[in-house]
């Protein structure tokens, strides 16, 4: 029961968040402050986190493709099309749950303890508005963050490639090249903006229902990074089916 | 003024508030005492439309806050300051920006007008030049005064605060007791304070409300608790054997 009770006070939610909107000189800062905390703070670890991994990915494929039959081109088309598809908004997804859904749910839920969203209420301002809906704004620019994970995974896997001597350079952009089909860039956006709205709402939701005292805003944020999670998971195979299948 | 008639409010079949009963006049400070868990906050938070009630009515200068728009009920918040047990702070925000919010919200100012009403307010609650000042950086008195500076930068007809010293050593205490009394006679504001000090009580008390178990067990004031025969009032206040004495030397002198 309280699985479905916690759906329903989600949609209350993101309902209550366009009710009674903020003004918007107060809002424009609150944006501009979310946008540096949840995607320009980011930009670090993501960029290092997909250099490597795309090196890592290149590795493997080139391992598992030592037959004379394969041309190698294929590692590069290989490359790309996992790091399109999966590795940049599913992986990269899951990265942020950990990094900003986090950080959404204990700053929130921090707020919650100290009383300082009753103070935002007692003065008459929407807290969920107030709170939430500048960090859905900041997270539209997700996509961008994504697509600097894209482009430094390929560009990890090509240095992997030629430092590791598994291909040429020509090879490796060949396959890069190779059967590019564009909806797949398209596939990997639309899943992008919609884990962002789940990296932006489900820790938000899980900080500010949150109950107890410091214990508990450790655990909500356990709690968050799990469910964010789940739905990435859940929405990244609905959307795969829809799209792709 | 505000008027309470009948408020009752209960969680899960538990009742926590039985048909309370109070006016609060403005230009007096009124205080709410009563044990943990006698049900002040819920009152307050009833008041401040943190809680909605069961039964009852709460009339804010005769409007009945339950029979108003939303339009009607964001105008009535600007008119409410609120200090927090824990002053309630934005962490991110300096004390300026913090005592600017509640301006920003509510009002068409331009940033030098903001400036100039908070930097009055801040000298009012003797902080002057804290501005840029984290309220981490701020002691506990400090974070209290900026958050009465905060409850009356919109020049609000009615104060709440709920437990202002809790936590504060007794003189800086007395301070901000005499801080939110000075304050409710010259704005001429509703001040509701929840406490359990009894330094409070015996200073500002000039309405005082006992609470027990959720019900109105007594009222007064600074005066007439000395001479009360209230049990429950007695065992409260007089707990120590310090309020004792000094309630025997009041008794023997008048």
């Amino acid at each position: 029961m309280i699985f479905f009770h916690n759906i329903g006070l989600y949609f209350i939610m993101l309902k209550k968040m366009f009710y009674k909107p903020t003004k918007w000189s107060v809002m424009r800062q609150l944006i501009i402050k979310d946008t540096e905390d949840t995607v320009v703070n980011s930009l670090g670890i993501i960029s290092f986190v997909s250099f490597f991994i795309g090196g890592v990915i290149t590795i493997q494929m080139a391992l598992n493709m030592t037959g004379s039959l394969y041309p190698k081109y294929l590692i590069g088309f290989a490359t790309r099309e996992i790091i399109i598809l999966e590795f940049a908004p599913t992986i990269i997804s899951i990265i942020m749950a950990g990094k900003v859904g986090s950080f959404i749910t204990s700053s929130i839920g921090s707020m919650r303890v100290t009383e300082q969203i009753d103070a935002l209420e007692v003065m008459g301002v929407n807290s969920i508005n107030y709170l939430v809906f500048p960090k859905v704004i900041a997270m539209l620019l997700y996509p961008f963050l994504i697509s600097v994970a894209m482009f430094l995974g390929m560009l990890g896997g090509m240095a992997a490639c030629i430092y590791g001597g598994y291909s040429t350079v020509d090879n490796f952009i060949t396959g890069i090249q190779t059967e590019f089909i564009p909806f797949h860039m398209t596939y990997a956006f639309i899943k992008t903006f919609v884990f962002g709205l789940i990296i932006a709402t489900v820790p938000s939701f899980h900080g500010y229902y949150m109950k107890g005292g410091a214990l508990e805003v450790g655990k909500a944020s356990t709690t968050s990074f799990i469910w964010t999670c789940v739905c990435i998971i859940i929405l990244n195979y609905i959307l795969t089916q829809i799209l792709l299948g | 003024m505000i008027e309470i008639k009948n408020l009752q409010k209960s969680f899960d079949g538990i009742k926590v508030l039985s048909a309370i009963s109070a006016t609060f006049e403005r230009g007096k400070t009124s205080l709410v005492i009563g044990e943990s868990g006698s049900g002040k906050t819920v009152l307050l938070k009833c008041l401040l439309g943190l809680h909605n009630y069961d039964l009852g009515e709460i009339k804010f200068d005769g409007i009945n806050y339950k029979n108003i728009s939303d339009k009607e009920k964001m105008g009535l918040k600007s008119k409410i300051g609120t200090v927090f047990q824990g002053s309630a702070l934005f962490d991110s925000m300096n004390i300026e920006e913090n005592v600017m919010l509640p301006l920003k919200m509510f009002n068409n100012y331009s940033n030098d007008e903001m400036l100039d009403r908070v930097n009055q307010v801040l000298k009012r609650v003797n902080l002057e030049n804290t501005n840029k000042k984290m309220p981490s950086e701020a002691s506990g008195g400090m974070q209290k005064r900026v958050a009465i500076a905060r409850a009356i930068v919109n020049n609000p007809k009615f104060l709440f605060c709920d437990e202002p010293n809790s936590g504060l050593d007794p003189n800086t205490a007395i301070i901000i007791d005499n801080l939110i009394k000075e304050i409710t006679d010259e704005y001429k504001i509703v001040t509701i304070i929840n406490s359990h000090d009894m330094n409070s009580v015996m200073e500002i008390g000039e309405k005082i409300i006992f609470l027990k178990e959720g019900n109105k067990e007594w009222e007064g004031s600074k005066h007439t608790i000395f001479k009360t025969d209230n049990e429950s009032v007695t065992n409260f206040v007089y707990s120590s054997n310090l309020y004792k004495k000094v309630r025997e030397m009041y008794i023997k002198n008048s």
